[in-house]
């Protein structure tokens, strides 16, 4: 009862006229931030902490939480429409989004990431409120040796998700294995694949890749395919809003990817990204039309909507409980709060309740927000596709390297892009996903890194790899998604409605 | 592009007027060799608050160039800022580290230092359940096997395992066979400390401040000459017999090739900017502490440090 009462008090705090305000000019900056791929919302925060120091601490965090939320719904909205993520967290969104959009159902995606945005953020948030002392120790009693086998279970439900052949989506995969490679290893201090070039020593960042590959790739495919191409990108067909249908197929995946983006994302070295491939894996794994998959499938937007939406909140549950950053906006919300000389840890809930509190209602009220604000934008949005093409893709070609190179104004930069956007064309062409390489790129460093910690804190030792049973739960459900279809096959006498009849 | 608009800044740099034989410094350009919200960025945008709010230097800019512990800034700073006697940047201890292990071809040779601002010292860390109750503990654990020790930290080659490769060395002990896990962030390093997944933790003494008045970390040592206010509790490492002081401290430099009255209205300008109250309230409202340190001073200080690094890097096995 304590908790709600003190969650009163922060809704009244944050509903003060002027917090409204801030959480306003938050949500609206967060959002515009979120559409650039490049520029994301720690960058924003950071670039705004000097400014709002003058202002007073309740105020300018409130306004932070309303950048972060916003960015999470600014990045689907380039990613659906223009095919160009804006965030790490939303290229799984790209995948579904922008086939539906391209067959004029960008309304309902945008609605139904927009409204599961909405319900994955408050339902974490929610929890973020009432479970969050608990499912901290949860996720703090996660070793290297756990993160591997999370990482495994994300490698092989993802890899059976993505592309018509195991071929070739492992042929991408292992091209961004590769491309996770270069730069300074974080164990050793030296540099892998880097060639002399010292931009190359930080690796590849993985907006640039997935910006290149998506945006720049396509436009390229566009373009060398000329007068020849057929398909016409229809702005709107049927109901810009979703119907009853949509709404059917979309409640489950969001409750879903909630579930699965809560969790993970307050987990240390969880991240957005995760929950949104296990997400994706997992609604294709459901759904009754498997085949709508990979040609706008709305479960495929709204559970990994939701899961990086959740994870948005996971993220402050370390943050506010023990004051742990583990992410880039979440480190630079740590330095907001020390500006204010508030340390927050273990000791922040008790001693400037008022402030945390009020932190978390003001989430609920950036969460409203935004929902209200970029529902009514939708039918605006769709518009966009109904620019000509010449002028829709050289709009795109402009905005994703301004965007790339706002946020990293190097040569070396701007020359991945556009070698990586060959890439993406080259792929296209001989029909390759793309996604792989993506996810090869995010995943292969982290599960480097967390094998070669649990080996070395073992000194060695691989048995440390199955004694946690966190770690051999996740190895088990990793053998199920991965022969999963071939029992189901070998008992029933039938094909698995998805999954090993892929190749 | 970059280039053109340097290019730009720099030929309206060279159209001022030079009659102003005055040693005012009327406009600054600060590079943070780091991406925007970390130690260096935070740094660099104090100084632009405080010069412009104590009106001691009317334009102030702030540019991030951030990669590879700061040598790319470096790099890009040492080239094209040559001779601006407007052109600082702001650098660190880190950076001595990260030039050796990344061969950076530029170094902090190539600059001019101005001064040392600010600094952190070094804390170890272990869980409050841990059988490790003080540095007498952790030394006798690293004599019997360095390996059983799992040190959680920082990036391989920054202060934090350059910190612990000196401890090893200080007692004794082969400072390559010292067990340092890498994490990239503050918090996945603390989380893997507070959950026990490794034996110690060694990081700057902030990271740890709130976890230890929480009780969940017992803090072993502190790596500064004096016990420190902030923890006034904690011995440092000499204290228990661990012969290691090291300060990961913040600096800021000038570009090379500028004439010596140029550096000397630089100097002053900074050691006006320290002395200033709004730099003190600065200093204090970040739990900064003051480590001012100029002119020659600094310089001899530098170079001590660069060779200690060295060798220390060596002996880890990070640097030939």
């Amino acid at each position: 009862m304590e908790t709600f009462a003190a969650l009163g008090h922060g809704v009244v705090v944050a509903l003060q006229p002027m917090n409204l305000l801030f959480a306003f000019a938050g949500v609206m900056l967060g959002t515009a931030v979120g559409v650039l791929p490049g520029i994301g919302p720690a960058l924003t925060v950071a670039l705004l902490l000097p400014i709002t120091f003058k202002l007073d601490p309740a105020g300018s965090l409130i306004m932070f939480a309303g950048i972060y939320y916003g960015g999470m719904y600014g990045g689907s909205t380039a990613s659906i429409l223009l095919n160009t993520p804006g965030e790490s967290a939303s290229i799984v969104t790209a995948l579904e989004g922008n086939k539906m959009a391209r067959a004029g159902r960008g309304g309902p995606a945008l609605a139904t990431s927009a409204i599961g945005s909405f319900v994955a953020g408050t339902i974490a948030t929610i929890g973020l409120a009432l479970v969050a002392p608990t499912v901290v120790d949860v996720a703090i009693s996660f070793g290297p040796e756990d993160y591997f086998a999370l990482m495994i279970l994300a490698f092989t439900t993802v890899s059976a998700a993505f592309g018509s052949s195991v071929t070739r989506g492992l042929t991408s995969l292992f091209i961004g294995l590769a491309l996770g490679l270069v730069g300074i290893d974080l164990q050793s201090g030296q540099a892998r694949l880097s060639f002399g070039i010292p931009d190359l020593l930080d690796g590849v960042e993985v907006t640039t890749l997935a910006v290149a590959l998506f945006a720049i790739g396509e436009t390229l495919s566009v373009a060398a395919a000329g007068l020849r191409a057929e398909e016409v990108i229809e702005p709107v067909k049927g109901s810009v809003f979703m119907n009853r249908e949509d709404w059917r197929r979309s409640w489950w995946p969001w409750l879903r990817g909630t579930a699965l983006g809560f969790p993970i994302g307050a987990m240390p070295a969880g991240g957005a990204e995760i929950p949104t491939f296990l997400s994706y894996a997992l609604e294709k794994r459901l759904c009754r039309k498997p085949d709508e998959f990979g040609n706008g499938a709305i479960e495929g937007v709204a559970g990994p909507e939701a899961a990086n939406n959740a994870a948005a909140a996971g993220v402050l549950v370390p943050l506010l409980t023990l004051g742990l950053p583990t992410s880039a906006t979440a480190a630079i919300m740590l330095a907001g709060f020390q500006q204010y000389g508030l340390n927050p840890g273990p000791l922040l809930f008790t001693s400037n309740p008022d402030l945390v509190w009020g932190l978390i209602a003001s989430l609920f009220i950036a969460n409203g927000m935004l929902l209200v604000l970029n529902l009514p934008l939708v039918g605006l949005w769709v518009r966009l596709l109904a620019i000509p093409r010449p002028w829709l893709y050289g709009g795109i070609l402009v905005f994703a390297t301004l965007g790339t190179l706002g946020a990293n104004p190097s040569l070396v930069e701007l020359g991945m892009l556009l070698i990586f956007g060959l890439l993406g064309y080259v792929l296209r062409r001989y029909d390759y996903p793309i996604a792989p390489v993506v996810v090869g790129l995010i995943l292969g460093p982290l599960s480097e890194q967390q094998l070669r910690r649990a080996l070395a804190i073992s000194v060695g030792d691989p048995i440390v790899l199955f004694q946690s049973p966190i770690a051999l739960t996740l190895y088990a459900l990793s053998a199920l998604a991965l022969f999963g279809p071939l029992i189901f096959y070998l008992i029933t006498g039938h094909r698995a409605p998805v999954g090993a009849d892929e190749d | 592009m970059k280039h053109i608009v340097r290019g730009a800044l720099l030929a309206a740099a060279l159209a001022l007027p030079f009659g102003a034989a005055s040693a005012q410094v009327d406009e600054l350009k600060i590079m943070a060799p780091a991406a925007p919200g970390g130690g260096w960025d935070q740094t660099a945008r104090a100084m632009q608050q405080v010069l412009q709010g104590e009106k001691i230097v009317s334009n102030v800019q702030v540019m991030n160039v951030p990669g590879a512990g700061g040598t790319i800034g470096l790099a890009q700073f040492v080239n094209a800022d040559k001779g601006d006697p407007s052109a600082l940047i702001v650098g660190g201890y880190v950076m001595v580290g990260a030039i050796i292990t990344n061969k950076s071809p530029v170094t902090l040779d190539q600059v001019t230092p101005i001064a040392r601002l600010t600094g952190e010292y070094e804390a170890i860390a272990v869980p409050a359940d841990s059988p490790l109750k003080s540095m007498e503990d952790l030394v006798a654990a690293l004599k019997a096997n360095p390996q059983k020790v799992s040190w959680a930290g920082g990036s391989a080659g920054g202060t934090d395992h350059i910190t612990a490769g000196l401890i090893a060395k200080a007692i004794g002990v082969d400072p390559t066979k010292v067990n340092y896990i890498a994490f990239s962030g503050g918090g996945e390093s603390l989380a893997s400390i507070l959950g026990g997944k490794v034996t110690v933790g060694i990081s700057s003494l902030s990271e740890f401040d709130a976890q230890a008045k929480a009780g969940k970390l017992r803090l072993l040592g502190v790596s500064s000459a004096e016990r420190l206010p902030e923890a006034k509790d904690v011995p440092t490492f000499k204290e228990s017999g661990v012969d290691v002081e090291i300060q990961n401290w913040r600096m800021v430099a000038a570009a090379p090739g500028i004439s010596p009255e140029q550096k000397k209205a630089l100097n002053d300008t900074i050691a006006k900017m320290v002395n200033s109250q709004g730099w003190k309230d600065m200093l204090a409202q970040k739990g900064w502490a003051n480590t001012y340190l100029a002119g020659a001073d600094f310089e001899e200080q530098l170079a001590k440090d660069i060779t200690a690094t060295k060798a220390i890097l060596k002996d880890i096995g990070l640097a030939q």
